[in-house]
């Protein structure tokens, strides 16, 4: 058992309180993944020309300074770092990709979460309650943001092993269930040239999106051809730069309920999620089908 | 049926636990209040599981799983949605949700009867044993599966894998089918069928017209069905 909660804002005022919400929705799921919890928040775009990256060291107090002024005498200029537990955001005058290579090959010590223009991922082991204080994640703004509690089946508990994993440039997958067939899939990833770093399962269907979409799949057509190659249990929720996506396994073993108000569009792996947003009652409440790709973008909200 | 009145007991989940009020519905099988309404239920699991009296119950919202599981003799309405497991292995009594009803709807079910004015998810009476249930909407895959006593009716579509290994459980859908499971067919309405079905829909207040449907069940090919022991059905 694992929790989801997905949370997309359809008006500025929301936005402002998101933080707040996803806070409260991830608290709710708690009991389903006391393990570990992890969000994924859509915030602050970098400037153009420049990107963001969210770096996370298991090192208690660890110094970002020395980080953020390589980085700004190596790419002319930085912000940050904004520091959050064990996390920590630099804004950076280049690409994403170049940013996160540069830290992979010059500070090893660190683990590179997320990279893109939006995304800023945060993950912990612990209680997810205790997750959201520490990490402040109450104060935080967002467009829309994804959360995960995890109770562990396939792989140990770790920072690393929890969810969500980020899938590409501003992209990340959380995944409520348990794949078979992820040892194979990911030798096969690993020989496509698709760096994965742990030996989760959930992990697997990130890379495979990845891959997906580097072949030139949209997000719909990834998720619709992995119903053919992943094998297992799912619930996945898909965070984009301009909103999240959700798919069932066709024999819906995991859970998923959705709703919509005029402020806001919520998923969740259980409605006590969503009853404590505000105009919960109101709202419209569906349960997806299962093998069907739903998704939230900005501009056809 | 089912519509407390206005001198009901409230009982706010807000403020109050569900072990406290399970209790005290439990305890009011002895005397007590016989009709209740809760407020506040906000997807909370178990609410009113295991009642064991003819209570008069209203919930206002949308509940989570196994809402008035194992239920005797209660007539209970939900005025919103439920989770996985409504009224699982239902007795008697009457269960009636105003939304949609997620996965699992009255599985194993032995008696009472169970109405979902929206739509029932997968697995809706899932090895019933003798509830009868009907759904407005539809239904989702693997409804009736192992289904051995009772009635299902859909009066919107069914998913895959209907009544798959049935026993003897009556389905009736209006609608479409996308594929009917192993050892389910369609069969003629005889007149007993064609009564059961216009005495539920009426039950249920279901305004439609028992011409309208279709009607399944076992082939008998799969289980070993012996015309002595009809009786048992």
């Amino acid at each position: 058992m694992c929790g989801i909660a997905g949370l997309f804002s359809k008006s500025s005022s929301f936005e402002e309180r998101l933080g707040d919400h996803l806070s409260d929705m991830l608290i709710q799921m708690a009991d389903r993944g006391p393990d570990s919890a992890g969000v994924a928040f859509y915030r602050n775009p970098a400037p153009s020309g420049s990107s963001k990256l969210t770096l996370f060291s298991p090192e208690e107090g660890y110094d970002w300074d020395p980080i953020a002024s390589e980085l700004s005498s190596a790419f002319g200029g930085s912000n940050g770092p904004e520091i959050r537990a064990s996390h920590a955001v630099i804004v950076v005058q280049t690409d994403a990709d170049d940013a996160g290579r540069w830290v992979i090959d010059n500070h090893p010590e660190l683990r590179l979460m997320s990279a893109g223009q939006t995304i800023e991922i945060y993950k912990e082991m612990g209680d997810p309650r205790e997750f959201v204080e520490r990490f402040g994640l109450r104060e935080l703004s967002a467009t829309h943001a994804l959360g995960h509690t995890r109770m562990a089946t396939e792989s140990i508990v770790t920072t690393e092993h929890s969810h969500p994993f980020s899938t590409g440039l501003d992209l990340c997958l959380v995944h409520n269930g348990s794949l078979c067939n992820h040892n194979r899939l990911r030798e096969q990833l690993r020989r496509e040239g698709i760096t994965i770093q742990t030996d989760n399962d959930s992990e697997v269907a990130a890379a495979y999106l990845t891959w997906k979409m580097r072949e030139g799949a949209s997000l719909t057509e990834a998720l619709e051809s992995g119903l053919d190659d992943l094998d297992g249990f799912f619930t996945f929720a898909v965070g984009t730069a301009d909103g999240f996506a959700v798919l069932r396994d066709p024999i819906a073993c995991k859970p998923a309920v959705m709703s919509e108000s005029d402020d806001w569009v919520a998923m969740a792996s259980e409605y006590r999620a969503i009853a404590v947003l505000p105009g919960a009652e109101d709202a419209r409440v569906w349960e997806p089908d299962p093998g069907q790709v739903y998704i939230w973008e900005k501009e056809k909200v | 049926m089912g519509t407390a009145e206005q001198t009901a007991e409230v009982v706010d989940l807000s403020e109050t636990s569900i072990r406290e009020l399970n209790q005290r519905l439990h305890d009011a099988a002895d005397g007590g209040p016989q009709a209740w309404r809760i407020t506040h239920p906000g997807g909370l699991h178990a609410i009113a599981a295991g009642i064991n009296a003819p209570l008069e119950i209203d919930i206002d919202g949308h509940v989570g799983y196994y809402c008035v599981g194992m239920n005797k003799e209660a007539n209970v309405r939900i005025h919103g949605s439920a989770g996985v497991g409504l009224a699982e292995n239902i007795m008697s009594g009457t269960v009636i949700v105003d939304g949609d009803a997620s996965q699992s709807a009255a599985a194993t079910g032995r008696g009472g009867l169970v109405v979902v004015r929206g739509n029932a998810a997968a697995r809706c009476g899932i090895s019933m044993k003798g509830v009868n249930i009907v759904v407005e909407g539809n239904v989702g895959h693997l409804s009736a599966f192992m289904a051995q006593k009772g009635a299902l009716v859909v009066c919107g579509d069914a998913g895959e894998a209907l009544g798959d290994s049935i026993y003897e459980t009556h389905l009736y859908v209006r609608g479409s089918v996308a594929e009917l499971g192993a050892d389910c067919i369609e069969k003629d309405f005889k007149e007993f069928h064609t009564a059961e079905l216009t005495g539920l829909l009426a039950e249920a207040g279901v305004d439609a017209d028992p011409a309208d449907f279709k009607r399944y069940g076992s082939a008998r090919q799969l289980y070993n069905f012996n015309i002595d022991n009809a009786d048992a059905y």
